[in-house]
């Protein structure tokens, strides 16, 4: 049984938010990492990259292969998280505890397309 | 749809241990139990078991047996030594590969061939098509056996401490029938890892006894196929549908070791001597990154603006943050020390062909 957190939103693709008033922090679910295996590489775009709700702006590789990331809501990147582009292997140790990017949201009714924990936990089985 | 994957003996063993199981050659096999990364490392620092019973068998025998083989075969199978592994591949006539294998060389009338799992009824089919006069009877004898492959410095000192056999009289490629325990099994010291190890053959039920006393007394590190593609990969060792395949010749593969042109006749023979002659159009090139990425199998090579080649197999090598890939690319771009690009996605990565000795392999001989 994969970890999913009460007080985050998802994207049916594995992607976790932490709404903080303007700011999302997105990262990947436990899910997500369980199904890759040790992940080796991460790209998660640049700061000031615009990122659209549900189009890709990063990547996650495993020994094996390579899944794109989904941005869970659009807006702007304000910071990339270098700690997980230097050490992936973080993701699959504490996947909540390690953002990917940091957004600021351009639009906050694209929130009630996300999930929440409990329809979440109907995906990710 | 019901799923018509065959299950190996160990089926039960692998998910019993935790494996991921993945569809692989019509069988469903263990990925990996513990993850990748450790699987690898068990097997070039200490020792990792392998099922890999999916693998075909196809014994020969007759009168004419190695006379056939060295028909069917681009090695010498007739001046070989009697006892030893011999590596080689059938071939189309224009010089494509139907499948690379391994011949057990037993007798002059009894050969065991060993080939891919995805491969093991269309060898059957094309070497029963070949058989011509040739005095011999071809039988499939896969679902007879089951296979272990025993990999890494320590697998010796692990079956020695199993079997009276002096195992140090078994050289690389050499092989012999002998007891493990109370059962009899065919064993050769051989492996696809670039590591010091053993192919273990033998009646599905003896194969699942081995395999728990490796695994709950000997304490055996399991291994999926997802290392045993890494490992092979970084041992540069060809896999069928990768580095060879219907459309690519063992030239180009750089596979001369194991073609022998001046041998009477083969099916393809004349197909490679032409393809010597004038030269390969691309060739199988080691590529390093030299930026952040991974190349993937099918990524293109790009240099002068230009598509020049594509990735057959790439990966971080775990462990390191090493890129490496194999690929081909056209030959006047094959010299060790060009620089090319890699397409990953929709960026270019700058690269540089080596040689493909990623590791320094560890054979005994």
């Amino acid at each position: 049984m994969s970890k999913i957190l009460e007080h985050l939103k998802y994207a049916e693709s594995h992607e976790w938010v932490k709404v903080e008033g303007k700011i999302a922090y997105v990262g990947i679910t436990d899910f997500a990492q369980h199904s890759l295996g040790s992940i080796v590489y991460v790209e998660a775009g640049n700061e000031g990259d615009q990122v659209e709700q549900f189009a890709v702006f990063g990547v996650v590789e495993s020994v094996k292969a390579a899944s794109d990331i989904l941005s869970p809501l659009s807006g702007t990147i304000i910071e990339v998280n270098q700690e997980v582009i230097d050490s992936p292997e973080l993701l699959n140790e504490n996947p909540y505890e390690h953002y990917l990017i940091k957004v600021e949201i351009a639009d906050e009714k694209e929130l009630d397309n996300l999930l929440d924990a409990v329809a979440y936990a109907e995906v990710a089985k | 749809m019901e799923n018509t994957a065959k299950k190996t003996i160990l089926f039960d063993e692998h998910l019993k241990h935790g494996a991921k199981m993945v569809e692989f050659g019509g069988f469903l096999m263990p990925i990996e139990y513990l993850g990748i990364t450790e699987e690898h490392l068990a097997v070039r620092e200490q020792c990792g078991l392998f099922d890999v019973s999916h693998m075909g068998e196809i014994a020969i025998t007759g009168k004419d047996t190695l006379a056939f083989i060295d028909y069917l075969i681009t090695n010498d199978i007739v001046n070989a030594q009697k006892m030893k592994m011999t590596y080689g591949l059938l071939l189309y006539p224009d010089g494509g590969v139907v499948d690379d294998l391994m011949v057990y060389k037993y007798s002059d009338s009894y050969c065991l061939l060993v080939v891919n799992a995805s491969n093991t009824d269309k060898d059957y089919a094309w070497i029963t098509e070949h058989q011509g006069n040739y005095d011999v009877e071809i039988i499939n004898k896969s679902s007879e056996y089951s296979q272990l492959a025993l990999q890494g410095p320590k697998a010796v000192e692990i079956l020695q401490s199993l079997t009276a056999y002096p195992l140090n009289e078994l050289k690389l490629f050499d092989f012999d029938e002998f007891l493990i325990g109370k059962q009899k099994f065919l064993v050769s010291r051989s492996g696809y890892t670039g590591e010091d190890g053993f192919e273990i053959y033998g009646d599905n039920e003896d194969i699942l006894s081995l395999f728990k006393v490796l695994v709950e007394e000997k304490k055996v590190q399991l291994c999926g196929l997802g290392c045993r593609d890494t490992l092979r990969f970084e041992a540069a060792m060809p896999l069928y549908g990768h580095e060879i395949s219907q459309e690519i010749d063992p030239i180009s593969a750089g596979l001369h070791y194991a073609i022998k042109l001046e041998k009477e006749d083969f099916i393809g023979k004349q197909r490679l001597v032409q393809i010597k002659e004038e030269g390969p159009k691309n060739k199988l090139v080691g590529i390093e990154l030299l930026e952040r990425g991974i190349a993937r199998s099918g990524y293109e090579v790009v240099a002068n603006d230009q598509k020049i080649g594509e990735v057959t197999t790439g990966y971080m090598i775990p462990h390191s943050n090493n890129c490496y890939a194999m690929a081909y690319v056209a030959s006047e771009y094959s010299k060790i020390g060009t620089e090319v690009l890699i397409r990953i996605r929709k960026n270019l990565v700058k690269a540089q062909i080596r040689n493909k000795k990623f590791l320094n392999k560890k054979y005994i001989k």
